[in-house]
């Protein structure tokens, strides 16, 4: 049986992290093909919303990606993505989901290499998990 | 469209006499003019289905029973939407979204097989079985105290603060991890087959515990698990108790004690227990036994109260705003300093509506009011 590859959903903002995911691809940067990658232009503009679908639409991990904290294009976008997340984190768990499939990371744009990083030990993370099973009760 | 003429027959909307008491009554038509339950089951009987279909007014009903509760004619309204709603769903229609939606995809994330964890809350002070008569029901309230954070409702509290009554009253009740939503906002907002399931899948895990009695502490909880899962789906072979009952009936038999508190509070009666349920008394009997409280009733109060402006998450608008700003302007010049609701939801409504407004009133739920005093 082939091994399992996980479907991740990456969540990129437009200033740093897209960029950033952008570098590692011009760099030539080996990392794991598995995620898709959505340009937003915030990471704030993530909601729990978004994640909670992901998952419905048969996720097996999200990524979402921002700014260094105080590096923020629109100042405090990242301390509220930061907040959100946290909430996003505590619905998993109560939905069964559970937050290890969601992480929250800061990527610059200067940072291809740490991208790549993120991404391969987001995707380890998520095949230790195995796949998230959508059956119906 | 022959369901239509189904919808007609059952809602008896054929006796409707034109009277208009239900426009009249809607608390809804009261602010947005372009509302109208007359004119819906008029439409229904012009064989027009389409336009009740296709109106996005659909969806701003708030399925609160005041016209259906003083019809002359006896049309169910409330069904009537409900019907018309599962269509509408049938079309491609919804609701529009409060809170981004995600409090609809929380509930149709519940019908999938993931292991939830959500009895982590329980403090260890409080006692409760694995087996029993009783199965306490707590419904959204965990879900409610994170995405409600914001709001300073703390949702949480309210449950803690029922277990802790329950534990008062003698009962050790069954707390269930396998408990899923009751399907209330996916039924009244027509994805009945979502509610199908989970009402299968609850009437079963409330078997498996064998329990003979669920206690509810939310109204919307409580009238589905009492009137829509047999209607609708099958026999629960359980006895549905709402917890203002179970006070009641404790204070009545000398099982709890209350301690005095100085303070002037009001009543508002959740739709969901009064005029869908018929439970008015109960609420007020537990809050007049509090010595000291002073219970001064609003001028529509029992089964004329409005409502407290949305329901099932959908079509919150500045007309929701303005029904939660008549209510609480209504409560305050009663002069009470604290309004007492027994639904979650109005709870978060109201404080919702007093954060974007400068008035002030304390919103209390009636359980967190009992859990200070115990």
């Amino acid at each position: 049986m082939p091994e399992f590859e996980p479907r991740i959903i990456c969540f990129a903002c437009n200033w740093c992290s897209y960029p950033g995911a952008d570098l590692a691809g011009v760099s030539r940067i080996q990392y794991p093909p598995n995620a898709r990658i959505i340009r937003t232009m915030c990471s704030a503009r993530v909601s729990p919303v978004f994640v909670l679908r992901a998952f419905q639409r048969g996720a097996d991990g999200v990524l979402v990606t921002g700014c260094h904290i105080g590096d923020c294009h629109y100042i405090s976008g990242n301390e509220k993505a930061e907040e959100n997340m946290r909430h996003t984190a505590e619905l998993l768990d109560l939905l069964g989901i559970g937050k290890e499939r969601l992480r929250l990371e800061w990527v610059s744009a200067g940072e291809g290499g740490r991208f790549a990083e993120v991404m391969t030990s987001f995707v380890e993370q998520i095949k230790k998990l195995g796949k998230l099973k959508l059956k119906e009760i | 469209m022959k369901v239509f003429e189904k919808i007609v027959q059952q809602t008896k909307a054929y006796y409707c006499i034109d009277c208009g008491i239900c426009t009249g009554s809607c608390p809804v038509a009261r602010v947005n003019p372009r509302f109208s339950p007359r004119l819906n089951v008029e439409k229904s009987l012009l064989q027009l289905e389409g336009e009740i279909v296709e109106d996005r007014e659909l969806w701003s009903c708030l399925t609160c029973g005041t016209c259906s509760q003083r019809c002359p004619a006896l049309v169910d309204y409330q069904s009537f939407v409900l019907s018309s709603r599962i269509e509408a769903r049938k079309a491609g229609r919804e609701g529009s979204l409060t809170h981004d939606g995600v409090l609809k995809l929380m509930m149709e994330l519940q019908t999938f097989a993931f292991p939830q964890a959500r009895t982590g809350w329980i403090p260890k002070e409080v006692k409760t079985s694995a087996k029993g008569e009783y199965l306490y029901w707590v419904g959204c309230l965990p879900h409610f105290d994170v995405i409600f954070k914001d709001y300073g409702t703390h949702s949480l509290q309210t449950a803690i603060n029922a277990l802790r009554i329950l534990n008062r009253l003698g009962i050790k009740p069954v707390v269930s991890p396998e408990e899923r939503c009751c399907g209330h906002d996916l039924l009244w907002n027509g994805d009945i087959e979502s509610f199908r399931k989970l009402a299968r899948y609850n009437i079963g895990m409330l078997k498996k515990y064998g329990v003979s009695k669920v206690v509810c502490s939310c109204p919307e909880g409580y009238r589905t698990l009492k009137v829509d899962y047999p209607n609708l789906v099958g026999d629960t072979g359980v006895e549905v108790i709402h917890i203002s009952q179970l006070i009641a009936q404790g204070i009545k038999e000398g099982k709890i004690f209350l301690n005095p508190l100085e303070e002037k509070v009001t009543y508002h009666d959740p739709c969901r227990l009064g005029r869908l349920s018929g439970i008015y008394e109960e609420p007020r009997e537990v809050i007049r036994h509090i010595p000291g409280l002073q219970l001064l009733e609003m001028e529509r109060n029992r089964g004329d109260a409005i409502c407290c402006g949305t329901t099932g998450w959908v079509n919150c608008s500045s007309y929701s705003k303005e029904i939660q700003t008549d209510r609480l302007k209504e409560a305050i010049s009663t002069g009470a300093q604290t309004l007492i609701t027994a639904c979650p939801k109005c709870k978060i409504h109201f404080q919702c509506a007093l954060m974007n407004s400068d008035l002030s009133i304390e919103i209390k739920d009636m359980l967190d009011l009992v859990g200070e005093v115990i």
